[in-house]
């Protein structure tokens, strides 16, 4: 890599045309996936972007393997140009994409992994080597010899996570890697990326990981560094603990109440010191989130719940996270939660 | 990590570039994996013997009737061997836009494929590999079967073996070019492309006087047979296996061997840069538009 940075975009955008049916003759509409993206992600580092579903995480990431092509700004990888030089960006990255189930069925898993190591120009031993050592680390080397069509969704996700590192790549593009996975597996997966960032680091080896998610957890607990991205446009990028210190001097409370109609709850943003007011209806509740400017602004909120017969069934305060970040900036909640979590 | 050039002591030379070799031996190992996972051999046996025997055998009823079944003709062979060669348009074209459908519709491998350094034209040229084995096994039992049972005067000791293999590596070649246009087309199609390698190879079927002479075709479509480089492979691998009995049709009575070859090589090269452009050209609106990895579930 010619410099320091193994990412860099200025004033990327990217904007699909969405075109009607083939009857209707309305002009394309246009899509605005990507706005004016800046970012810089240094050598070595294991940068998030975190941002509900529809944010242009995956676009961002097509643009930067070189599968897409921007509409504007510059995008580069490794110090090239991905529309220039997509041929030199190719030999330092691997990707791998959650959620889906790609690859040859009716090749087993090792087998299919070969074949990759193989399109990267790795010799027959070392590619063997890896695969053993990385099915053992996944707790896969028992199904090697299980034809892929044969796994179930969690393990063709591994496989493919594994597809992903065998290569040892400079540059490693996880895009949601634990979309869809159960719990355990999701985890699975946590410990295995944190087991090879910190193998990374033992002798600094300047390996990059772009990691994107709509799990907070997962970016909270996995990058150095996190941009949070919302309708295409970077809202604001820092490591965990800069972004969470923003809310510091905030008031984070977690309020369970007897349920209650959404007009009752919309008066709540409204009041005074309410900085942001999100809620979520459960069966026999609702749930509150709240971001005060400070502890007193709760008596207010107690009153007008008063006001409206509701009961109080459970009161947190709590430190912020990624999500209270999040709802800061967009004034919104995550549209997904779980995540395996 | 280590990182060498894989050693392939068959791949000519012009190959043994390290993107190039891989892109092609690998995807041809991958292309037989796929092709040759006969699960069924029954369906195997309906696909690659069955059909082509049959499709022959239709033209030979149809023959029948209407020559009152004078196979001793020496049109008789000349459309015989014609419709059995033919059987290498689909498969190798098809063979070679295929893997396009295959990998982004299928396996969804083709964004992994395309990020990885290979050469993706050379990939899909690999892809086609097996479908060429599959197709020659499929020729092979076609014309035994018409020189056992249909009395086609192929003479082994009479056969010009060097320009048979000569006019049929040029030929193949010419037709993996023409798959890799199709390839191209096919990045940007988002539905029904599982019908355009056949379609194309059902069309050029008329212009390439596999069957039937150009000059029976009205003059203003004469060129395209002319333009195809299918109509001089199939005279020349007709002239090979029959000899002077291939001059039965007059339309390239005129063109010596040497020249047939002349346009043969003329036309392979010129639809070899044509791929090579139109490729090019196509996976650049494929990137501009998000096709790569598009699947439509269709």
């Amino acid at each position: 890599m010619t410099d320091s940075l193994a990412i860099k975009t200025e004033s990327l955008g990217r904007i699909y045309k969405i075109r009607g049916g083939k009857k209707t003759k309305e002009t394309p509409k246009e899509l605005i996936a990507l706005a004016d993206v800046n970012l810089k992600v240094e050598c070595g580092e294991l940068f998030g972007l975190l941002g509900p579903n529809g944010a242009g995480k995956t676009t961002l990431i097509k643009i930067l393997v070189t599968l897409l092509a921007p509409t504007s700004g510059l995008a580069q990888v490794g110090g090239h140009d991905v529309i220039k030089s997509p041929h030199l960006i190719r030999p330092l990255i691997n990707m791998v994409s959650g959620g889906e189930s790609s690859g040859y069925g009716l090749l087993t898993v090792r087998e299919n992994l070969w074949l990759f190591a193989q399109f990267y120009g790795l010799d027959n031993k070392t590619s063997q080597e890896r695969i053993t050592e990385l099915l053992g680390v996944v707790g896969m080397l028992d199904r090697a010899n299980t034809k892929s069509s044969d796994l179930s969704t969690g393990l063709r996700q591994k496989m493919n996570i594994v597809r992903g590192f065998v290569t040892d790549p400079e540059i490693l593009f996880l895009d949601e890697p634990t979309l869809g996975l159960d719990v355990g597996a999701a985890r699975e997966v946590r410990r295995f990326v944190r087991r090879w960032v910190a193998e990374r680091e033992r002798p600094r080896s300047g390996k990059t990981v772009l990691l994107t998610t709509h799990y907070m957890v997962e970016a909270d607990e996995l990058c150095d560094r996190v941009a949070i991205i919302d309708k295409g446009r970077v809202l604001a990028c820092d490591t965990p603990a800069n972004l969470k210190r923003r809310l510091q001097r905030e008031a984070i409370f977690h309020m369970q109440v007897s349920p209650m109609n959404n007009g009752a709850l919309s008066g709540f943003g409204t009041l005074p010191g309410v900085r942001k007011f999100t809620h979520e209806a459960h069966d026999g509740s609702s749930t509150l989130e709240l971001i005060l400017e400070a502890d007193d602004v709760l008596s207010s909120v107690v009153a007008k719940l008063t006001q409206h017969n509701a009961r109080i069934l459970n009161l947190q305060k709590r430190e912020p996270t990624l999500e209270d970040v999040f709802v800061d900036l967009v004034g919104r909640g995550l549209s997904e939660e779980g995540g395996g979590e | 990590m280590k990182r060498s050039e894989l050693s392939f002591p068959l791949v000519p030379r012009f190959l043994r570039f390290p993107a190039l070799s891989r892109s092609f031996t690998i995807a041809s190992w991958l292309g037989w994996q796929i092709e040759s996972n006969w699960a069924d051999p029954f369906l195997f046996a309906v696909y690659s013997v069955a059909k082509p025997i049959a499709s022959a055998m239709i033209l030979v009823v149809m023959y029948n009737a209407i020559t009152h079944g004078n196979t001793s003709s020496p049109i008789f062979p000349y459309i015989y061997l014609g419709n059995a060669f033919y059987i290498y348009v689909a498969t190798v074209m098809t063979g070679v836009s295929w893997a396009v459908i295959d990998d982004r519709e299928h396996y969804r491998t083709l964004k992994y494929i395309y990020i990885a350094p290979l050469r993706v034209p050379f990939y899909l040229l690999g892809r086609g590999v097996a479908r060429f084995i599959i197709g020659s096994i499929s020729v092979f039992i076609t014309v035994a079967f018409g020189v056992l049972f249909l009395k086609v005067p192929l003479h082994l000791s009479d056969i010009n073996w060097l320009m048979f293999f000569a006019a049929l590596f040029l030929g193949v070649f010419a037709l993996a070019m023409m798959g890799l246009v199709l390839a191209g087309v096919t990045l940007l199609i988002a539905n029904h492309v599982w019908f355009v390698g056949e379609a194309v190879a059902g069309a050029l079927y008329l212009f390439s006087g596999a069957i039937f002479p150009l000059d029976i075709l009205p003059q203003f479509l004469r060129p395209i047979g002319f333009l195809m480089p299918l109509t001089y492979w199939l005279e020349l691998i007709r002239r090979s296996l029959l000899g002077h009995t291939a001059a039965a049709f007059p339309t390239l009575a005129a063109f010596s061997n040497a020249q047939l070859f002349g346009i043969l090589v003329g036309l392979a090269t010129f639809f070899t840069l044509l791929a090579f452009v139109v490729f090019r050209y196509c996976d650049f609106l494929a990137r501009e538009r998000g096709m790569i990895d598009m699947t439509t579930n269709y």
